[in-house]
């Protein structure tokens, strides 16, 4: 060993200590779901190309063929069934939403299901001072930001065509975020009780989220559809985010009740829907 | 009672349903001891860990890691403690050295910290050339090492190891083992639980058996062997056919006998003179071998040899 590493050790080891493990409980009870969101942020940046061309491709493409292609023919027959609107000025509040809920549909399955199943990720920082609702809690975080950049890009798009006139069209993003998180809290606390994969998030993708995005008044305003199914929309997040955003986007009017209505029901059902993740998280990891 | 005891451990239970995983078990762990849990599968160990590690609660009896306890304080008692679980639960998405810094950062370490105690890690793991790569590309072994190194991460001074080498080649354990013994060496209190026997040997200084949840001899390696078994053990083969037969002839060699299908093993504190025994009865065996009483003797003889699924 030369004398210069001799001098460097004992330096460096000094410098090299961990803060007393009092100060480690004390930072992770106050700061823990922000240290799982950094994990799960950095597991994502793994994907950021493919995240970045899906959040611009994809609009894009939607915009092209539903706001220009098909709209040329919607608005030729009938612009108003639309409230007066274009057809790309109708849809693109909803596309944005749609958008947000098809991503809380992927966030809010599979990678529940790895965490407490197939790589068990969620046992790690179970080992750490963390608690179970910090890890909970971190992934929400994780995936609210993810909702946040995507629906901006989203909105930034659709300005860019044209879609949305009005000045407050910008609260369509913010909009899509709570919207993805009324229907993906749910979802979440349903995957954080599944023990055993038989098909479940396919069926829910087919059978829920589909449905959802065709019957909430996405591509037709919902009072066109029989009765019997309208109730799809209302129950809907996409719907009721959906109205929102056109309320912001382009000013659609409404009655202001069914305004406060849209916003109490996405802000329930995430509320609901945490409430049972957070429970359902602290039951399965504290056996 | 050991006041400066860093694990304390009263009438622990756990009940799952009706069934008592862990029955009533009572130990200390004194600061810098290596302490191991023997037993065969579904004896508690695991769950025992799993209280230790604060993220099981025990249904009764008294548990406190440094004087905590971990139903109470379940942060600050893991704050302590390094864990490498039976399962590897690394971020198989994540770069080795990101593992390490990600880990630390549940500890609220920070990254001037992390860095540089990554490359430490890396370098005691022997997994400095892989820092880079991806998690899922690495060997058991290494994941094991990785696994260990994350451990390490907040300079615990209690590690909680729950069969640390299962599924590993023999290379791979006596690396492991050989870094284990380092962090014996600077002091770090080491639980584990294992049921490889020579790895109890190797690494423990002291030791429980449990079965059922119970806990069915406590002491060092080779005290346990001194109580529960002789000192050599003396293996004859006469064919399968005869073992059980001959058995009969033997009696009065050695202090004990016990009779396999394919081996007949003879307790005894001087094997060669047994031998000569079974000899000058005129019998001769196949094959026959002298060997030192092990930790594996006195297991099977307290937690028998049928098999558990």
């Amino acid at each position: 060993m030369t004398s210069g590493t001799d001098n460097q050790l004992p330096a460096a080891a000094a410098a090299l200590r961990a803060h007393p493990p009092a100060v480690s409980a004390a930072r992770a009870r106050r700061w823990g779901s922000f240290f799982y969101a950094e994990q799960v942020l950095r597991v994502m940046r793994g994907y950021f190309w493919s995240f970045i061309m899906y959040s611009i491709a994809q609009p894009a493409a939607y915009l092209f063929a539903m706001g220009v292609g098909l709209a040329t023919l919607v608005d030729a027959n009938g612009a108003a069934a639309f409230g007066g609107v274009s057809y790309l000025e109708f849809i693109a509040p909803a596309l944005i939403v749609s958008a947000a809920v098809m991503t809380a549909s992927g966030e809010f399955s599979y990678p529940i299901m790895d965490g407490f199943k197939w790589r068990r990720v969620f046992y790690g920082p179970h080992a750490s001072p963390l608690v179970p609702q910090q890890i909970a809690a971190g992934h929400v975080i994780a995936v609210t930001l993810k909702f946040l950049v995507q629906s901006v890009a989203y909105f930034v798009i659709v300005a860019l065509f044209g879609g949305s006139p009005g000045a407050w069209g910008w609260m369509s993003a913010l909009v899509a975020t709570v919207a993805g998180l009324s229907f993906g809290l749910p979802l979440m606390a349903y995957a954080s009780s599944i023990t055993k994969d038989s098909g479940q998030f396919a069926l829910v993708q087919r059978f829920i989220v589909v449905p959802l995005f065709l019957f909430s008044g996405t591509f037709f305003p919902l009072d066109s559809l029989p009765v019997a199914v309208r109730w799809i929309g209302w129950i809907s997040p996409v719907w009721h985010g959906t109205e929102l955003g056109r309320v912001f986007t382009y000013g659609m009017e409404e009655n202001p009740v069914l305004t406060v209505v849209h916003v109490a029901y996405l802000l329930a059902a995430a509320a609901a829907g945490w409430i049972l993740t957070r429970r359902q998280f602290v039951k399965r990891m504290g056996q | 009672m050991n006041p400066d005891a860093v694990i304390r451990a009263e009438l622990l239970r756990k009940n799952y349903g009706d069934v008592a995983a862990v029955d009533g078990i009572s130990f200390e762990v004194p600061p810098g001891e290596s302490f191991g849990l023997l037993g065969p599968n579904g004896a508690g160990k695991s769950t025992t860990m799993k209280m230790i590690g604060g993220v099981s609660q025990r249904s009764s009896g008294k548990l406190t890691i440094m004087g905590l306890d971990p139903d109470v304080n379940g942060p600050e008692v893991r704050a302590h403690l390094g864990v490498v679980p039976q399962q590897d639960n690394l971020d198989e998405e994540l770069k080795v050295r990101e593992n390490l810094i990600v880990y630390g950062r549940y500890f609220g370490l920070p990254l001037s910290y992390l860095r540089p105690k990554a490359d430490e890690l890396l370098e005691f793991a022997q997994l400095t050339d892989k820092a880079k790569s991806r998690v899922d590309a690495l060997s058991g072994g290494m994941k094991r090492r990785l696994t260990i190194a994350r451990s390490l991460i907040n300079e615990p001074k209690i590690l909680l190891l729950d069969e640390p080498t299962t599924g590993l080649d023999p290379q791979a354990r006596h690396i492991l083992w050989d870094r284990l013994f380092r962090l014996k060496e600077q002091g770090v209190t080491l639980i584990l639980t294992t049921h490889y026997m020579d790895e109890a040997e190797q690494l423990c200084d002291r030791l429980i058996v449990v079965d059922k949840g119970h806990i069915m001899a406590e002491g060092s390696p080779a005290s346990l062997i001194r109580e529960h078994s002789t000192r050599e053990v003396l293996e004859l083969r006469f064919g399968s056919e005869r073992n059980a037969t001959i058995g009969a002839e033997l009696q009065g060699v050695g202090e004990r006998l016990e009779t396999l299908p394919d081996r007949v093993l003879i307790y005894a504190d001087d094997g060669e003179a047994a031998l000569e025994q079974v000899s000058a009865r005129g019998l001769r065996p196949l094959t026959s071998l002298v060997r030192r009483s092990s930790l594996e003797d006195v297991f099977l003889r307290l937690t028998g040899r049928s098999l558990v699924d």
